[in-house]
């Protein structure tokens, strides 16, 4: 994942990919936070016009879900489960404590950029709780414990 | 040497893939075979043995207890998995592939009996396969309870040039995994599901919405429709019938409101995830418009059974009007967690007490939230509840996709409520004023309440009646129903004694 501007061309073949697509633009945005680590602002034009949308709906769709970014996270993201079934196995202490412990709140990241810090509503890991899942890797019956040897993995 | 190993993100969460790498280095000519999970997650990683031809289970595994498994001398062998109590309980229907098969192996999918619908539906016409979904009795267990047989035979007589089949695979309930279960267990059971549902409505295109929060089982998903592609299930010319049915695996954002059925179709034409008004119904006038069937995975998943055993067969288990199986997910803070498959009727506190063990903590049980964020908590004294859909309407709760949570005494009701109101605040769509603004007040009133304010409490009753008359959808709807559920049964929790009385 880079943090440089992304080439006009680089966003552009990934446009090509799929307009073919009946109702392409999650599959733009997802393809672009996968090769870029966020959804560059640069792609904002190309998409509006290749799907002939006005800025506005682009705004409004890219706003609206919590997973597209407007920068690259850190180079790990850490997300704790907030739901129901985990805080009936006391995510809501683990979760108060990962964050003191990194000193940030959520949906922060580390001053040395390696972790970031989501809040998730439900993994389906609710026999395991509570849950955890860095980058894709998921994780249950997570303790204090388990949770410092992961972000000490992690570099945090 | 035969050995099982799940590959279920539950598995994986526990250590499957540590328990893997030592079985590989400890056995290297033994046969590792990945299969979905049984469904017990207390025993996970359940590691499997073949011998004789029967499945050993030895669980819950870690690293250390491979050498010991493979000597046969481990501490923890609990014999032939279908013996345990657990599987042997069970009417495993739409679940009973997952944890026994390579999810990925359409000969093993085909050898435990997957297709055999599909083949009987080629041979029907699209009115009989409504028919027999109708007769089955199968309703949506997305949470609505709406009767499949009634919404294709919707889509089947509406007129257009295209229908879509759209499975609703945004599973985003907390205590709910049935649908990740199946789709990492068993995808082509999901498949050949809603090619079975385009041929009885005249679909040809099908898509699944899945949540992000699921990277194995989107992972699993997209493998599963290419090798389907590749063997002919999918495609131009489905089993060599001349039919087509083509689909695709799409991937959610993150939105809670999504699994609504008019704000999922929103997102998958690329627009915001706001929910639109019914009618018109999805049926009529769904993805781009068009005649759609929207159904939950685990609706989709049952189908092929019916068909594979007869409607009928499918009928005899239930009871009332709830008819078939039920696959209850028994989460948060119990001894023993997992997916059960039963027919309808069984009570709460059987499971509660009986199949999960009590709590994992150890403490008295205090209440079940059954069905999600939006459902009541069920305090013990309505433990006799029998669950199926009209049966728990009557206890004033809501089977939705059949998630159990269990909470043990030290937990804080008040705050429950809260958060209830906290997520639907986060995840609404903002369409319906009383979602959107009442959420963020209950929020405050909660917190008035907290303080000793049992004024407070009146107002909540009635921002609750105002977000329930006034919502379009289930979001803003039914999160009252998790508030009220401690107003009514926890207030001497928060209240002083005078007030908790009113």
């Amino acid at each position: 994942m880079s943090s440089q501007i992304p080439a006009t061309e680089d966003i552009q073949i990934i446009l090509a990919e799929h307009l073919h697509l009946e109702g392409p633009l999650l599959p733009i945005l997802h393809a672009l936070q996968e090769a870029f680590g966020h959804v560059p602002r640069a792609a904002h034009p190309l998409i509006t016009d290749a799907l002939n949308i006005s800025r506005a709906e682009l705004h409004g769709v890219i706003s609206f879900y919590h997973d597209f970014r407007d920068k690259p996270a850190g180079r790990h993201v850490l997300k704790i489960c907030r739901a129901e079934a985990c805080q009936s196995m006391g995510s809501t202490a683990l979760a108060e404590a990962t964050l003191a412990k990194l000193g940030v709140t959520w949906h922060g990241t580390t001053p040395n950029g390696a972790v970031t810090v989501e809040p998730v509503y439900c993994l389906g890991l609710c026999a395991c709780a509570p849950a955890a899942m860095l980058d894709d890797r998921v994780l249950g019956r997570v303790d204090e414990e388990r949770m410092g040897k992961l972000l000490a993995e992690a570099g945090a | 040497m035969k050995i099982f190993v799940p590959m279920d993100s539950a598995a994986k969460a526990l250590g499957a893939e540590e328990v893997v790498a030592a079985l590989r280095a400890a056995a290297p000519e033994a046969q590792i075979i990945r299969t979905g999970t049984r469904g017990m997650i207390w025993l996970e990683p359940l590691v499997e043995v073949e011998i004789d031809g029967v499945r050993h289970g030895y669980g819950p595994a870690n690293a250390e207890d491979v050498a010991d498994i493979l000597n046969g001398t481990s501490p923890k062998a609990l014999g032939p998995v279908e013996a345990l109590d657990w599987m042997a309980r069970q009417t495993r229907l739409t679940f009973a592939r997952v944890g026994v098969i390579d999810p990925l192996d359409l000969a093993d999918y085909e050898a435990h009996g997957g297709l055999v619908g599909l083949r009987r539906a080629l041979e029907m016409a699209p009115a009989e396969i409504v028919a027999e979904v109708t007769t089955s009795g199968l309703r949506g267990r997305g949470g609505a309870g709406f009767p499949t047989g009634i919404k294709w035979k919707t889509v089947q007589e509406a007129e257009a040039s295209q229908k879509y089949i759209v499975c609703n695979a945004d599973e985003g309930d907390s205590g709910t995994f049935a649908d990740r279960m199946i789709m990492e267990g068993d995808p082509f059971t999901l498949i050949e599901g809603m090619v079975i549902a385009g041929l009885a409505v005249g679909a040809t295109r099908g898509y699944v919405y899945l949540r992000s929060e699921y990277p194995d089982a989107i992972a699993v998903m997209r493998r599963a429709v290419a090798i389907a592609r590749r063997a002919g299930v999918l495609g131009s010319d489905v089993l060599g019938s001349g039919r087509a049915f083509e689909m695709e695996i799409r991937v959610g954002a993150g939105a809670y409101v999504c699994g609504e059925e008019t704000s999922l179709l929103n997102s998958l034409e690329g627009k915001r995830g706001v929910v639109r008004a019914k009618p018109p119904l999805p049926a009529l006038e769904g993805f781009l418009g068009r005649p759609t069937v929207v159904n939950n995975v685990i609706s989709l998943a049952t189908v092929p059974v019916i068909f594979e055993k007869g409607a009928q067969h499918y009928a005899d288990f239930g009871l009332g009007r709830s008819r078939g199986t039920v696959t209850l997910q028994i989460a948060g803070n119990v001894a023993r967690g997992g997916l059960f498959e039963t027919a309808f009727g069984i009570t709460l506190g059987e499971v509660v007490h009986d199949l999960a063990g009590g709590t994992a903590t150890g403490h008295p049980v205090k209440a079940v939230q059954v069905g999600g964020p939006l459902g009541a908590y069920i305090p013990v004294s309505g433990f006799d509840a029998p669950l199926g859909y009209e049966e728990l309407d009557a206890h004033g709760g809501l089977l939705g996709h059949a998630g159990l949570v269990v909470f043990d005494e030290n937990a804080d009701m008040l705050s429950m409520a809260r958060f209830a109101m906290e997520f639907c605040a986060v995840e609404s769509c903002g369409k319906c004023t009383p979602c959107r603004i009442g959420a963020v007040r209950g929020v405050e009133t909660i917190d008035r309440i907290r303080q000793g304010d049992g004024e407070a409490v009146p107002l909540l009753r009635d921002l609750c009646v105002t977000m329930k008359d006034g919502s379009l959808c289930a979001l803003g709807g039914l999160t009252p129903l998790p508030v009220e559920s401690v107003l009514d049964h926890f207030a001497d929790e928060f209240l002083p004694r005078r007030e908790a009385a009113e």
